[in-house]
């Protein structure tokens, strides 16, 4: 058949389609219309007609294909069965990066301090004095944070703070992980070595009744959330040194996509841990013990979710 | 054949056609992006300077979500572009030629992070040159493309005039092709380069110059249908 031919048989279709892909019309003859352009596009090529024609077609095909493929789920439904169990059964089946994670960056954290306590020199391998120092005015009892004046603004402007600088931080411990996993470790590693060397200096220094009741409560949910993190990172780096049987690319597609839940679950806990460290740690009103004894329930609850959450199958 | 299209097949077993953007002009796209960034970040904190310690706290959210989420929120609700790329014509799509979605845009966004690494987006640069479809570590984690948008193309005009003329011998397919393409690319072609063109067909025209041109153009209309 003449390019002529075919392009007068079928021009009112191709104009129709095309007015069919304006938003607000009806979409309801869209889909075999665009599978007949499919086949005039296909045609068009085994026929060698003009470049001008197929690329006419390719356009429309293409703008087809995004109305027809584009279409999303409604968010809603979907998080509501993440946070449900989906977020724990994920952990659960990247169990190796996980504790990968969390031993890069709980032994570094869980043995500085009673190597402080033994060596009190070894802080001040980690942190720079100054920055030491200006902790242990923060958390000197009647100084810092928990006699301040403006309490409810400067709450605020604390968990804006805890937003940008936490969440940046879970973020970056993930992206670093493309890097075959180094920067993830380095994160990881770097996060565990500077709380460890606080939290010991600060014990041994004597500010452990003020500095444990304060970081109690929101480390339950930020300290896994950098672990999460991390083992997100870990698997995308995994996937680049070992694929397996895959092609490179493909594992790392699939890693990303496994992976992502992850992120998106130490997102929400960072969220949730800014508001907590910013209108409830750090309030003078909450009394140490009650501050404590809810830090104990959220660590058990946190554990629970994660080890039992989502087992049946919806 | 060497050039950077890449071809993706549909569901319904058609090839899809893009042509991935290099470098330069997703470099310029972030730099116009950049610049937004700035500009709202600067209005809204002078804005919320008014309110105190709450402004600051107020700012560095603001902050945050144009650090991490700017590109997603135009990526997934303007059609995959943010303003710079519909500057430079950019579209950010799925690897399948669908349009991306919160959780592939997201990857990308954040992966630019470890893309930007040492410094200056060197990373993300060196895996641009070395794949084939000029994906950052961000788009290959993610499987998305950046390509430059080709706008729905106007239908080309039917050639004027009415002379045709039947090629002397019969042609391959390729070799009509050719003939026709050129009767449609002649608008946009100098005078000189159309008669350039032709005079390497005088086997089949029998002509060179002018004469060549019309005999060709009267070969197109023929070759079309345009009895």
């Amino acid at each position: 058949m003449r390019q002529e031919r075919f392009e007068r048989a079928h021009r009112e279709e191709w104009d129709a389609f095309e007015a069919m892909l304006a938003p607000g019309q009806s979409a309801e003859r869209l889909p075999q219309t665009y599978r007949r352009i499919c086949q005039h596009l296909a045609l068009a090529r085994d026929r060698c007609y003009t470049a001008g024609l197929v690329q006419r077609l390719n356009g429309l095909v293409l703008a087809g294909h995004q109305a027809l493929y584009g279409s999303t789920l409604g968010l809603g439904p979907q998080w509501a069965r993440f946070l449900a169990g989906g977020l724990a059964r994920r952990v659960r089946a990247l169990a190796w990066p996980v504790l990968l994670a969390a031993l890069l960056f709980g032994l570094p954290f869980a043995a500085l301090p009673p190597a402080i306590a033994r060596n009190p020199q070894l802080a001040y391998l980690v942190e720079e004095p100054q920055s030491l120092a200006r902790m242990e005015s923060m958390y000197r009892p009647g100084a810092g944070r928990f006699g301040r004046a403006n309490q409810a603004q400067t709450d605020v402007a604390m968990f804006g703070y805890y937003i940008w600088n936490n969440v940046r931080i879970t973020f970056q411990t993930f992206a670093g992980g493309i890097l075959l996993g180094l920067g993830s470790a380095f994160f990881l590693l770097y996060n565990g070595l500077h709380g460890g060397a606080v939290a010991g200096h600060l014990a041994h220094a004597g500010l452990g009744p003020q500095f444990w009741p304060f970081v109690a409560t929101h480390s339950a949910l930020e300290l896994p959330a950098l672990v999460l993190a991390g083992a997100a990172g870990l698997h995308l780096g995994w996937a680049l040194l070992a694929p397996g049987r895959r092609s490179r690319a493909r594992a790392l597609l699939e890693a990303a996509r496994e992976a992502m839940p992850l992120v998106y679950g130490a997102a929400l806990m960072d969220g949730l841990a800014a508001c907590i460290e910013a209108f409830w740690s750090a309030s003078a009103l909450v009394p140490a013990a009650l501050k404590l004894t809810v830090a104990a329930l959220l660590w058990t609850a946190m554990a629970g979710y994660f080890l039992l959450a989502g087992r049946h199958h919806v | 054949m060497i050039d950077t299209l890449c071809a993706v097949e549909t569901p319904e077993g058609v090839e899809l056609e893009f042509s991935p953007a290099g470098p330069v002009p997703r470099a310029l796209a972030w730099v116009v992006d950049a610049g937004i960034r700035c500009a709202i970040y600067l209005a809204l904190a002078s804005a919320l300077h008014g309110l105190g310690r709450v402004g600051l706290g107020l700012t560095l959210l603001v902050l945050f979500l144009l650090e991490w989420f700017y590109p997603v929120g135009f990526e997934v609700l303007a059609g995959g572009q943010t303003p710079g790329k519909k500057l430079l014509g950019l579209r950010v799509l799925r690897a399948d030629g669908a349009p991306v979605g919160w959780s592939r845009s997201t990857v990308r966004s954040l992966l630019a992070f470890a893309d930007f690494l040492p410094f200056g987006f060197a990373a993300g640069l060196t895996a641009m040159f070395l794949g084939p479809r000029c994906q950052r570590l961000g788009d290959l984690a993610a499987g998305t493309l950046v390509v430059h948008l080709e706008p729905l193309q106007a239908f080309p005009p039917a050639p004027a005039g009415a002379e045709t003329l039947p090629p002397p011998f019969p042609l391959t397919l390729q070799e009509q092709q050719a003939i026709m393409g050129f009767a449609e690319r002649a608008p946009g072609l100098t005078l000189e380069r159309a008669r350039e063109l032709a005079d390497l067909l005088e086997p089949l025209t029998g002509a060179r110059g002018d004469e060549g041109v019309r005999r060709l153009h009267a070969m197109a209309r023929a070759l079309r249908g345009l009895a």
